[in-house]
């Protein structure tokens, strides 16, 4: 009994410091009063003003276009370098792979700072492009790094069958080993896309001006307090999030339930 | 397959038009985040035809890399008070043209004045914003009357002071309270602040060592004490009337935002147009409405319609108020370090 109730609170616990924080910018969105000390009544008025501002929205836009587009590029890219180099001799592969791990333990601001020098050595003007290139770089390691155990599990025999019995080198690539290491392919591109999203200081030194993104955005307004329409903007995020995942999490339970019944 | 690489050739072209598209601006800004009121920028492109580019920054030192290597060349930007010096000292600054802004008249004497101290000859920078480094109080939880730094080092307050955690601010106080100069660089004076600080740490006074938070805390009654900045002051005393704010008899910090022109600027007239247009007094008050950080431009003072903050000494005080204070220097690298370590000492990290 003791056990359990002891079980109980440290679970407890965990969710509450896991949500306490996002919790507590929910409530505030809904304050009137622009002090995070002070509950001034219950309003809308931030959402409103959110969708109102140009420069929220179009942070925003580019925020999840620059995610997208940077995550989806280096998930292709990433998924092809790991198929090239499963093919190579174990001494080049293991160089390669530690090389293609560096920029993912190198801190942001070296990496940031370098790629600003490289832009401006290559005469290429900063701007959302810079920007894009930038995030597909730093994208590619976390791509690699979830495909490559995949593709190493793959067997080859299977493809090398697929060969002999007529398929083309893309199709057996497509009906053998895609469907194979399409979760590590999924989980790759997601982790890319939320690491765009979160970036701060690679964005910073690679945007140029007029180009921002939400993590920029927000980050230029702490000197003067940061605005109660970004509490609005991050509870809608996070509920987007949050259905997202309740609707993926439903259908995967669901069709557990049915395979049992289905084989009676 | 071949679907998807369509698609994302596509959207690769696409972007590629979308980011080369940026057409090219007659102007390019780089100010504070939150620091001017964006209809200010339409009236000066529908007044002039001229296209701006707007940027923002969060510090100076991020600003400071993006201008000094030329990663985007800005044509206008408004670092504050030491980095300018910095700034001119490494010889990144145009020398601006004043025939171009005869609106600098509208600019009070006093904080050119104060502006020399990191602009001797006022030939580089126009004063935008200003402030003063005080301290806020609760009248309500305290007793007497404060005019001095010495109640942050008052054990009577045990647990109720919010001191600033930026180092340059911590020092501020300890040396404008011992009387020396907040950009000493005497190693007998920093030890004697030094001292000072940890002996307020270790008497318990110092509730917590603050960024921003200070205003959530003083307006929440959390805190009888704080170091604030004058602009945040304003914003306090209008969310709890209970609060008061002071500039300590000792001296104190006076910070001036300025704009200035970098040398590799591409549009330096098109700079100074929209320099000029900005000492406008009705384009400095919209500002100064906007941010509500006190405004140097004195005709733009009396057109301020709130009786309470037109006369408001938090935002404006007394000239002999200035004249106790001092603005932030650059100190080089040696003692940029070393205050840097007395202040870890004192926090104790």
């Amino acid at each position: 009994m003791v056990k359990k109730i002891g079980k109980n609170v440290y679970l407890a616990l965990i969710l509450i410091f896991l949500y306490a924080p996002i919790a507590t910018l929910v409530v505030l969105s809904f304050n009137a009063s622009k002090s995070r000390a002070k509950w001034g009544g219950f309003t809308f008025e931030w959402y409103a003003k959110m969708f109102a501002n140009e420069d929220i929205m179009s942070a925003l836009v580019n925020t999840l276009v620059i995610a997208f587009v940077s995550a989806l590029v280096a998930t292709v890219v990433g998924t092809m370098a790991c198929i090239a180099m499963n093919r190579m001799k174990k001494l080049p592969r293991t160089i390669l792979m530690g090389i293609t791990n560096i920029p993912m333990l190198n801190a942001d601001i070296v990496t940031g700072i370098s790629l600003m020098l490289l832009f401006i050595a290559l005469k290429f003007s900063l701007g959302f492009v810079s920007v894009l290139f930038a995030h597909i770089t730093f994208n590619l390691p976390y791509v690699v790094l979830s495909v490559m155990p995949k593709i190493r599990q793959t067997n080859k025999n299977t493809y090398e069958a697929a060969l002999d019995l007529g398929a083309s080198h893309f199709y057996a690539f497509r009906k053998v080993i895609f469907p194979d290491i399409f979760p590590g392919i999924l989980s790759g591109f997601l982790m890319a896309f939320t690491m765009s999203l979160d970036d701060f200081v690679i964005t910073h030194f690679t945007k140029g001006p007029g180009v921002d993104t939400l993590s920029t955005k927000i980050y230029t307004e702490v000197r003067k307090g940061i605005k109660p329409e970004m509490y609005a903007l991050s509870t809608l995020l996070f509920m987007s999030v949050l259905i997202l995942l309740i609707i993926v999490n439903r259908r995967s339970a669901g069709k557990k339930d049915i395979s049992p019944e289905t084989s009676k | 397959m071949k679907k998807i690489t369509a698609l994302l050739l596509l959207l690769v072209v696409a972007t590629g038009v979308f980011g080369g598209c940026g057409k090219k601006a007659d102007l390019y800004i780089y100010n504070w985040g939150e620091y001017m009121d964006k209809d200010v920028l339409k009236i000066f492109e529908e007044e002039t035809g001229l296209k701006v580019k707007y940027d923002e920054f969060d510090t100076n030192e991020t600003m400071y890399p993006k201008v000094a290597t030329g990663a985007v060349k800005y044509d206008v930007v408004c670092p504050s008070d030491y980095m300018i010096q910095r700034m001119r000292e490494e010889d990144l600054l145009a020398e601006i043209d004043f025939n171009n802004i005869p609106n600098i008249q509208y600019i009070g004497e006093q904080y050119l004045q104060s502006s020399r101290e990191f602009d001797p000859e006022n030939k580089y920078s126009v004063p935008y914003c200003w402030g003063t480094v005080g301290i806020l109080y609760n009248k309500t939880m305290v007793d007497e009357p404060i005019d001095s730094w010495s109640v942050l080092f008052d054990e009577k307050y045990q647990d109720n002071i919010l001191m600033q955690k930026s180092v340059r601010d911590a020092y501020c106080v300890a040396l404008k309270y011992l009387g020396y100069s907040l950009n000493s660089t005497n190693d007998a004076e920093l030890d004697a602040a030094t001292k000072l600080l940890k002996d307020q740490k270790a008497s318990g006074v110092v509730q917590a060592y603050v960024v921003d938070e200070v205003r959530d805390k003083m307006i929440g009654d959390s805190a009888a004490i704080g170091v604030i900045y004058s602009g945040e002051a304003i914003y306090t005393k209008r969310e709890n009337p209970n609060l008061e704010y002071v500039v300590p008899k000792e001296g104190s910090n006076v910070w001036i935002d300025s704009w200035v022109i970098p040398k590799n600027a591409e549009h330096k007239e098109n700079a100074e147009k929209f320099i000029n247009f900005l000492c406008r007094p009705d384009i400095a008050l919209k500002n100064f409405e906007y941010i509500t950080y006190s405004t140097p431009n004195t005709e733009a003072q009396k057109l301020i319609e709130d009786e309470d903050i037109r006369n408001s000494k938090v935002a404006f005080p007394d000239p002999e108020v200035l004249e106790r204070c001092e603005t932030f220097k650059y100190l080089g690298e040696e003692y940029d370090a070393k205050y840097n370590s007395l202040w870890k000492e004192v926090l104790g990290e």
